[in-house]
């Protein structure tokens, strides 16, 4: 198996302020970690630090705040997700007269993440659950060998979001999700680190996890 | 129904498209060329060689603006907590609605060269901005300090205690952007006679002394580019004062007895003076002056405004180091920054001994300056955006994620600038274009101030139309985010 990125007891934050420390982890190709903890704990800061560690490798990313351009339409935003793999010019022109093969490509990953039709809807215009899947349909497009995405289905009913991690699952080798529901992470991943108090408290297979083993993260 | 940017982009290319057919952009200029290579060499080897009287007219450019903002922010402080009286409001609204260089014009008759007509000409409309602005600040100072006052306190009190010191900080920025425009305005009399930098610049370039040209250029842009580092508030009262001095030196010819008595005869128009018939003097001013004139001027000014949308949408990003790099975004400042602070009224004078004479040199000095400053706020306004990290750069970031999330700011700041653009539009005619200030600047040299003053009423009123359609147009977009604009300029805070 290949390592894709490790992290030696290192202090992560956002400037001079620690949010996690001695955070020593690796990630091997394959895995679906999920990654566990109270709101507040880091999980967007380890995202994030992972994220600009595989930089040598085709990343897909869903932000929490989603990152949308509000203004453009779902079609545009999903688009995004591949402007890297066309010249300025070639996307000036999408973003001004998107071609039919352009729209059908984009349809197509709508249709798995149930936005079906709505490619030339304002994003403006949409749910929290929407948007959130807009989000996720940019990742789906864009491919690659990771995925990393912070709550990328918190706003979504629980089959629907068992839908959209099975995709996610179909669609990328390894993956990265920061997750709040319990249950769901445990039917989606091979892996879970579980931050608690500035510090990875849990970090094992999922399934040699109990449920009262999660919840003490979160006590 | 909301009005959308495409809306908009869509009348806007209309209207400047009909406004093509109304004016006259056939550069004429003898080698276009030929005088930009010689300005340019003036540029890059400016010559000091009578340093005396440079020194001279730019510290008479800087008390004419210290003089004339101090006068404007004085009065209009004053008149600030009474702004809510008509009987205050009003006269604050004529005052502001004539442009600095029409008020020049117009005292030129009564306190003719004298200092005087300087300061006023820039104190007298800025009174009327500075009331109007201070009011504001005074009534969005924080209530609850005022609450907790006691009962019995006066409303002088309240206002001395609570209201002014709570908008002092924003009172201090706007006054500070203020100085910078009136330096520009100081520089702008010139122009007009005024002993000013703009003066000498006028006067070298005629004779085509371009060395001697880009030295007063150099010289107005060393006072202007530091003036928020070298204006320390201990200093102003020492700066007004060294101000008053300077200007009570200035010798200046005297006006003949009762100037002002026959300035105010020469007000009423003609035919109630001389008891003749009142068509053929409307006709002569408003179908043969008035209406050419503001065809003019809101063709120049439709242009100049698509010119300037233009000119923002494409130049913002040059000062976004994520679109431009660091070193490109350090180089776009530096354009930006020399765009708007050059007056347009000096940048359009230029551009004419370049192009020749049409309507191309006003219309691109428009276009340029307000261009730059809708650009510089709108770069400032993509440096406070979250942007995800995964998001592009350079031109792709410009396109996908910069202009859509700004689209809103983008046409409420060029909105704004709208009116601004049709009331410098009309001043463009003192540059020999008909918009309605050659009419008045022609009239007023032939002393039929009657006839100027009904011309001037008609640029007031077509500035309260523009005006009036941009306020209007910014609601239906829902743009209205407190847009406190000048107030955030250059390195101010963010109040």
């Amino acid at each position: 198996m290949t390592t894709l990125l490790t992290l030696q007891n290192e202090t992560l934050g956002w400037g001079e302020t620690p949010v996690l420390t001695g955070v020593s982890l690796s990630v091997q190709q394959g895995e679906r970690i999920a990654l566990l903890g109270p709101s507040g704990v880091g999980k967007s800061t380890l995202l994030h630090t992972m994220f600009s560690r595989l930089a040598d490798q085709r990343v897909a990313l869903a932000p929490q705040e989603a990152g949308l351009v509000v203004q453009l339409s779902v079609f545009h935003n999903v688009w995004m997700g591949c402007l890297d793999d066309f010249s300025a010019p070639r996307n000036l022109r999408t973003l001004l007269w998107p071609s039919a093969t352009e729209r059908a490509k984009v349809e197509e990953v709508l249709s798995q993440t149930g936005l079906g039709g709505l490619g030339r809807r304002k994003v403006s215009a949409l749910s929290g659950g929407q948007k959130q899947r807009v989000a996720l349909s940019r990742a789906l497009l864009r491919r690659g060998a990771v995925v990393i995405a912070d709550e990328p289905v918190s706003s979504v009913d629980p089959a629907q979001a068992r839908d959209l991690l099975r995709t996610v699952t179909q669609t990328f080798q390894t993956s990265v999700l920061a997750l709040h529901d319990v249950a769901l992470a445990q039917g989606y991943a091979t892996r879970i680190i579980g931050l608690r108090a500035g510090k990875v408290a849990i970090d094992c297979a999922a399934d040699a996890l109990s449920q009262a083993d999660i919840m003490s993260l979160y006590s | 129904m909301s009005l959308s940017g495409r809306h908009l982009l869509l009348g806007l290319v209309g209207s400047s498209l009909l406004a093509l057919f109304f004016v006259d952009l056939n550069a004429g200029g003898p080698d276009p060329w030929l005088t930009l290579s010689r300005i340019a060499e003036g540029l890059l080897t400016p010559s000091f060689h009578n340093p005396g009287e440079l020194l001279r007219a730019a510290g008479l450019t800087l008390a004419f603006a210290f003089c004339g903002v101090a006068f404007g922010a004085t009065i209009g402080l004053v008149l600030a907590p009474f702004y809510r009286l008509r009987r205050v409001r009003w006269p604050c609204i004529a005052m502001r609605a004539l442009h600095e260089i029409f008020w020049a014009l117009l005292l030129l008759n009564i306190t003719g060269l004298s200092p005087l007509t300087g300061v006023l000409a820039i104190g007298l409309p800025y009174t009327g901005i500075f009331a109007k602005v201070f009011s504001e600040y005074l009534d969005e100072a924080d209530a609850r300090a005022e609450a907790a006052l006691p009962q019995v306190a006066s409303p002088l009190l309240r206002l001395l205690w609570v209201r002014l010191p709570a908008s002092l900080p924003q009172i201090r920025t706007y006054s500070l952007y203020r100085l910078e425009c009136g330096l520009r305005s100081s520089a702008v009399l010139g122009f007009i006679g005024l002993p000013t930098l703009g003066f000498h610049l006028e006067s070298y370039f005629k004779q085509a002394y371009y060395a001697e040209a880009a030295a007063v250029f150099l010289i107005f842009l060393a006072l202007i580019l530091p003036l928020r580092h070298w204006v320390r508030w201990r200093l102003v009262p020492l700066f007004i004062g060294m101000s008053i001095w300077a200007l009570a030196q200035v010798p200046f010819p005297p006006m003949g007895q009762g100037a002002v008595w026959r300035f105010l005869t020469d007000l009423v128009p003609a035919p109630a003076r001389i008891e003749a018939d009142w068509l053929p003097w409307l006709e002569k001013v408003l179908v043969d002056q008035a209406l050419p004139g503001a065809i003019a001027t809101l063709s120049l000014s439709q242009i100049a405004f698509g010119g300037a949308t233009v000119m923002a949408a494409l130049s913002f990003p040059i000062i976004v180091p994520r679109v431009a790099g660091h070193i490109g975004a350090t180089l776009g400042h530096g354009i930006l920054v020399i765009l708007r602070s050059t007056p347009e009224y000096m940048l359009a004078f230029v551009l004419l001994q370049i192009l020749g004479p049409s309507m191309l040199p006003a219309i691109i000095a428009l276009a340029l300056h307000n261009g730059a400053i809708i650009a510089h706020l709108l770069g400032r306004q993509s440096g406070d955006l979250t942007i995800r990290p995964d998001a592009p750069r350079g031109l792709n970031f410009w396109a996908w994620e910069l202009f859509p999330r700004l689209t809103g700011n983008f046409w409420a700041l060029c909105l704004y600038r709208w009116e601004i653009i049709l009331r410098e539009s009309a001043i463009m005619g003192l540059l020999g274009i008909t918009t309605l200030g050659f009419y008045v600047q022609a009239n007023l040299q032939q002393l039929r101030i009657d006839r100027a003053l009904l011309l001037l009423a008609v640029t007031i009123l077509l500035t309260a139309l523009i005006d009036t359609a941009s306020r209007a147009l910014r609601r239906r977009m829902q743009a209205q985010q407190v847009l406190r604009i000048e107030g955030t300029r250059g390195s101010a805070t963010k109040a």
